[in-house]
Parts: C-alpha cells; sequence; structure tokens
C-alpha cells in the first residue's frame, strides 16, 4: 500500500483557508472518505485554518492520510505561535470567543471529527491535531 | 433579484458579497433577494455569519431574503458545528425561494 501524501498549507490570509480546506477535501475523497465526511473534514479544516488567522496570525496546517491496524483515516495539525490559550476549559465551551466572532469553533470541530487533541502555552502557541476515521 | 457564484468564496469575497448586495439592494429597490450558495463547499461560522448579516442589512432595507440550495452535507455539517441561520428564511432551491417570495407577498398585497 502506498503511503498517502502529505499536504502543508501555510495559514496566512483567508485566501489560505480556501486552498487549505479544498486541498484537504481533495485528499480526504483520495483517501476513500465520502462526499459528506469529505465536507465535515473540510468544514473542520476550515474553521482550524480560521482560527490560526483570527487569533496568531500566522500558522501552518498540515493533513495526511493514516492508519493502523486495519483502520485508516486523515490526520489535521493546525500549529501557530500565536498568543496561545489561557484557559483551555472555557475555550471549549461553545459559544465562547475573545475576538467578538461566533467562538473559537473548537467544540464543533470536536463533533464534526473522531478524535480531538488541543496543546497550548500562553506566548508560545497552539496546536491542535484532529483525527477521523473512514467508517 | 437573485445572487449566485460559481466557486467557493473567500472571507473577503463574502465582505464583497454583502457589501454588493446592500448597495444592489438600495439601487434598484428590491423587494426580495434570493442567494444561491449551492456552490458553496463548506458554510463555516464566517460565511453563516455573514449570510445572516446579509438577511439582517436586506430586512432593513424593508425587503426579503431568502438562501436557497444549501447542500445536504453541508447542512448537516453546520448542524454539527453548532450553526444555525436563525431568523433568516431558507428554500430548497432556486425554484422554492421563488414560490416562497410569491406566496408572501400575495398574502401581503
Amino acid at each position: 500500500m502506498r503511503a498517502a501524501q502529505e499536504i502543508r498549507v501555510v495559514i496566512h490570509t483567508d485566501q489560505d483557508i480556501v486552498a487549505a480546506r479544498q486541498k484537504g477535501r481533495a485528499l480526504a475523497v483520495e483517501l476513500g472518505f465520502s462526499p459528506g465526511d469529505a465536507t465535515l473534514i473540510a468544514t473542520a479544516i476550515s474553521e482550524l485554518a480560521r482560527n490560526i488567522v483570527t487569533y496568531a496570525g500566522t500558522g501552518v496546517v498540515g493533513i495526511q492520510g493514516i492508519q493502523t491496524s486495519g483502520r485508516q483515516g486523515i490526520l489535521i495539525i493546525a500549529s501557530d505561535h500565536g498568543p496561545g490559550i489561557a484557559d483551555i476549559r472555557q475555550a471549549m465551551r461553545d459559544g465562547f470567543s475573545t475576538s467578538g466572532s461566533l467562538g473559537l469553533g473548537l467544540p464543533g470541530v470536536r463533533r464534526l471529527m473522531d478524535e480531538f487533541d488541543l496543546q497550548s502555552r500562553v506566548g508560545r502557541g497552539t496546536t491542535v491535531a484532529v483525527k477521523k476515521w473512514k467508517p | 433579484m437573485i445572487a449566485t457564484f460559481q466557486a467557493a468564496l473567500s472571507d473577503a469575497d463574502l465582505n464583497q458579497l454583502r457589501s454588493g448586495l446592500v448597495r444592489q439592494v438600495v439601487k434598484f429597490r428590491s423587494r426580495a433577494v434570493i442567494v444561491d450558495v449551492t456552490a458553496m463547499d463548506v458554510m463555516d461560522s464566517f460565511a453563516s455569519r455573514t449570510l445572516r448579516e446579509i438577511a439582517h442589512m436586506i430586512r432593513l432595507r424593508g425587503a426579503e431574503t431568502v438562501i436557497v440550495g444549501i447542500q445536504p452535507e453541508v447542512a448537516f455539517a453546520m448542524v454539527q458545528l453548532g450553526l444555525t441561520l436563525e431568523g433568516v428564511a431558507t428554500a430548497l432551491d432556486l425554484e422554492e425561494g421563488l414560490a416562497y417570495l410569491t406566496q408572501k407577498f400575495k398574502n401581503i398585497n
């Protein structure tokens, strides 16, 4: 089985958000996800990339196919060296936002995906890693 | 007035759509606007907030807005994300949107 390609999109402007989610959707379809799941994945990428633009200014979204014994999926890692999140528990509550927007969208992203991991240090940056497995 | 687009929209495109639509509504004294989002690949928090703002601005001009063509998988993702288009009329497609407006104006007149 060939190794799935890895995509890396530098996020700086709103155009990069569109590029990241389109590339992510294409890879998801290539990995065999249904159009419905590919839309969920693209929406999650859009929110994660938007958080980078809104809160950190610049960062990177990496997207790759993954597999463990008998399972295939997609891994998305959004990382930045922005201000970090002071209160992660609060950030994971629906409706929380420090920018006057609809919120960080992180609880929503967690619902869109199967696995969710958030690492953040104030002044150092934030890394969000999410996975979705093929049914 | 009917607004439709052919490709995925960036945030800047959405902002432009918003200001353009409101300007046109004023210019043509439109009574109703249908925004066809069939081509939208993803409706994230920014896109749905912008659409809500468009509808509210147009309502302040005394006109109606109907959003049509939200794809089933896009609708599913919106619900998962917790997004709503509260207070905004939606319809299945352009035809249904026109039927909705026709009915609405018939009731008023």
